[in-house]
């Protein structure tokens, strides 16, 4: 009833191709944001922004910047958690380094260092392919692990091996609070979204979905392969570069290599299949789930009374993730994005089925 | 690049490879007895790799799945059979860690492989890293999660060997020995049943062509449970050996990860690759170790194994044996 297009006419090419062609859509999208802004600060406990949102917006968008090499352009990565580590080591040591910079200028160009580690981790894609680059992917992972681990310059020779953010500043303003570390988390992740979107709707977009489906038959109909897979690797690292700063910066504060292990990658790619492969909703809605999943696994046997062991909740947590993993793609192999989707056909046609 | 070109290449590989294991024993002959210690240590753990490496082939060929649940299958395994020993004989123990293992096969088989039927390869990998989750909650759960002993008489101590011919002479672990011979035992039983066997035979033409096979009568969902069952059997003799020399522990779990530049440096579809791939590996791996590693801050054999099969993937994208991949629009 309430969400029909009868009698939203497109009269202009640019009405066509907007980011929403349905008004409900944009207002609902729009709706959302200005929560998200206006409501969400003064409405949310501190649990709720520490356990649930700030983790939520940093790993959507990680899963964003990954979405964009596995889910659009079809090379599978599992060195996610190394582009991650190479961006917060580059925020740590810029913000060491040249104390004077801004904070934001400190995630942007560390998101840049990671964008150069991912093209040069991507040129292997250019003849290797499937789940040979996958493994191959794996050998940027292991190398940043141990170069992190290893290489004391890069941690500013800290005995621990484990390194601490400086305390934050934007233009003058502290982000102390999680309200403030939520505000600007989510100006971020607002941006990379709106920038992802518009990116894979573009040519550059056309260009990893054409190379995705079939690399021989876009290189036919001339599309560089070189130029569209280690674009997807740039833009995608740069993404994914900046979530590791923001993550390690806001998250987690003090952090040591182990925090952007290959778990964290298997993490999210998870979110990424969950969510819907080439979706950048479905990126969210994977975060979402994998973020939420644990805490609520994690906290069932207290609600439920059932006095257990924590090595025991915490063998039946990874055991019940894993089967609702396996259960989640057997129903929906597309992801929940795909599920929205249905949602939405159904909701045009509702109250009246045809 | 055409295949001269890449034969070639790969020859060129080869000898720079060779060449560097070997250039650390031309630097004086007194190293001579160290250096080949040092080989000989690589060659074995290679072997171990492989144990871990040909499961995962098997699947793949069989199902054309990236089987990531093979490490914990062999977690799993190890497990089992060490809990279970301490209850009954070892003969019995392993008899019923066997039954666990086909059950296992046939469930995953039945509840996963079966639904997921013409998806998408990475939705499949997917589906086995949920399972080898659930298999290490599992297993945990069940049998808990200490560090337990694996007694199965394995030799523990080290051998000197040829002392009169060099000074001193050379260690050698007779644990990995033992190994190295089992997992040959292990291999030929596979080859034989591959090669000689009705079933063997089956699974090969499933491996070929899944479609062609079908239209013969070969029914493909048994095949599937026949085959995850020896990557099971697979994954328990390289928990056995792994679990004795290592302890039964939760990072039993992780070889999978040592296992997977093996694989794709032998090239996925290839058993002799995955012997051959893992020899290489084990090697490989070890010389750096030892030789490059005090240059580097030690520490390098996490990443070693998985930079060289990358630069060896840059020749040769599809592994040492693996089939040729073409593609046609």
């Amino acid at each position: 009833m309430i969400y029909r297009e009868t009698g939203q006419f497109k009269s202009t090419y640019a009405s066509d191709q907007q980011l929403f062609p349905i008004v409900q859509d944009r207002w609902f999208v729009i709706g959302v944001v200005a929560f998200a802004f206006v409501a969400v600060p003064f409405l949310a406990s501190e649990y709720l922004f520490l356990a649930i949102l700030i983790p939520f917006l940093i790993l959507a968008l990680a899963a964003i910047g990954l979405n964009i090499l596995v889910g659009y352009c079809g090379q599978v990565s599992l060195g996610t958690g190394a582009f991650m580590a190479v961006g917060a080591y580059s925020a740590y040591n810029l913000a060491i380094r040249m104390p004077d910079l801004n904070l934001i200028v400190i995630f942007l160009a560390s998101g840049a260092i990671a964008m150069a580690f991912g093209v040069l981790f991507g040129i292997p894609s250019l003849r290797i392919k499937g789940f040979y680059l996958a493994v191959a992917t794996l050998a940027a992972q292991f190398f940043v692990d141990w170069l992190f681990a290893r290489v004391k310059w890069f941690t500013n020779d800290s005995s621990s091996g484990s390194v601490s953010a400086p305390p934050l500043q934007v233009f003058g303003y502290g982000i102390e609070t999680p309200a403030q570390q939520y505000l600007f988390v989510l100006a971020f992740v607002c941006v990379f979204a709106l920038a992802a979107r518009n990116l894979t709707r573009g040519a550059i977009g056309r260009a990893w979905m054409a190379t995705r489906d079939m690399d021989v038959a876009a290189e036919v109909i001339g599309i560089r392969p070189m130029a569209a897979k280690l674009s997807a690797f740039a833009v995608s690292s740069f993404i994914v570069g900046v979530a590791g700063a923001l993550w390690a910066f806001i998250r987690l504060g003090s952090w040591e290599p182990l925090a952007f292990d290959v778990n964290r990658s298997f993490q999210l790619l998870f979110m990424v299949i969950i969510g819907g492969l080439g979706s950048i909703l479905g990126s969210f809605l994977g975060a979402a789930f994998i973020v939420i999943l644990p805490l609520v696994l994690n906290q069932l046997p207290t609600w439920l009374g059932i006095p257990l062991s924590t090595a025991m909740i915490s063998h039946l947590e990874i055991m019940i993730f894993g089967a609702l993993i396996v259960f989640f793609l057997i129903v929906e192999p597309r992801g929940l994005a795909r599920l929205w989707a249905i949602g939405k056909e159904k909701l045009r046609l509702w109250p009246f089925p045809h | 690049m055409n295949a001269a070109t890449s034969r070639n290449l790969t020859i060129a590989f080869f000898v720079l490879l060779a060449g560097a294991a070997i250039s650390p024993m031309v630097a004086g002959p007194a190293k001579f007895p160290q250096w080949l210690e040092v080989v000989l240590g690589g060659l074995m753990s290679g072997v171990l790799y492989s144990l871990v490496a040909i499961g995962l082939v098997l699947i793949f060929k069989a199902s054309g799945v990236f089987n990531f649940a093979q490490g914990a299958m062999v977690l799993f395994a190890a497990l089992s059979l060490v809990r279970l020993m301490e209850k009954m004989p070892f003969l019995a123990a392993l008899a019923v860690t066997v039954a666990i293992m086909v059950a296992l096969a046939f469930l995953i088989e039945f509840l996963v492989l079966r639904r997921l039927v013409n998806q998408d390869p990475i939705v499949l990998f997917m589906a086995t890293l949920g399972v080898a989750y659930f298999l290490d909650g599992f297993g945990q759960t069940v049998w808990g999660s200490d560090i337990y002993t694996l007694q199965v008489g394995m030799p523990k101590e080290p051998k000197i060997l040829f002392e009169n011919t060099f000074e001193g002479g050379i260690l050698v672990s007779m644990e990995d020995v033992v190994a190295a011979v089992l997992a040959a035992i292990m291999v030929g039983a596979l080859a034989f049943f591959f090669q000689k066997t009705a079933t063997g035979r089956a699974l090969r033409a499933v491996a070929d062509d899944h479609q062609a096979a079908q239209s013969i009568g070969i029914p493909l969902n048994r095949i599937w449970v026949i085959v995850w069952s020896v990557a099971g059997l697979v994954a328990l003799v390289a928990g056995v050996i792994w679990g004795s020399k290592l302890g039964v522990q939760f990072s039993l779990s992780q070889v999978a990860l040592k296992a997977l530049p093996v694989v794709i440096l032998g090239g996925f579809t290839s058993i002799p690759g995955a012997i051959i791939g893992g020899l290489i590996i084990g090697l490989g791996e070890k010389i750096s170790e030892v030789y490059l590693g005090p240059m580097l801050g030690g520490g390098i054999e996490n990443w070693f194994a998985y930079v060289l099969a990358l630069v060896f993937l840059l020749f040769r994208p599809e592994g040492l044996f693996g089939e040729r991949h073409i593609d046609r629009v």
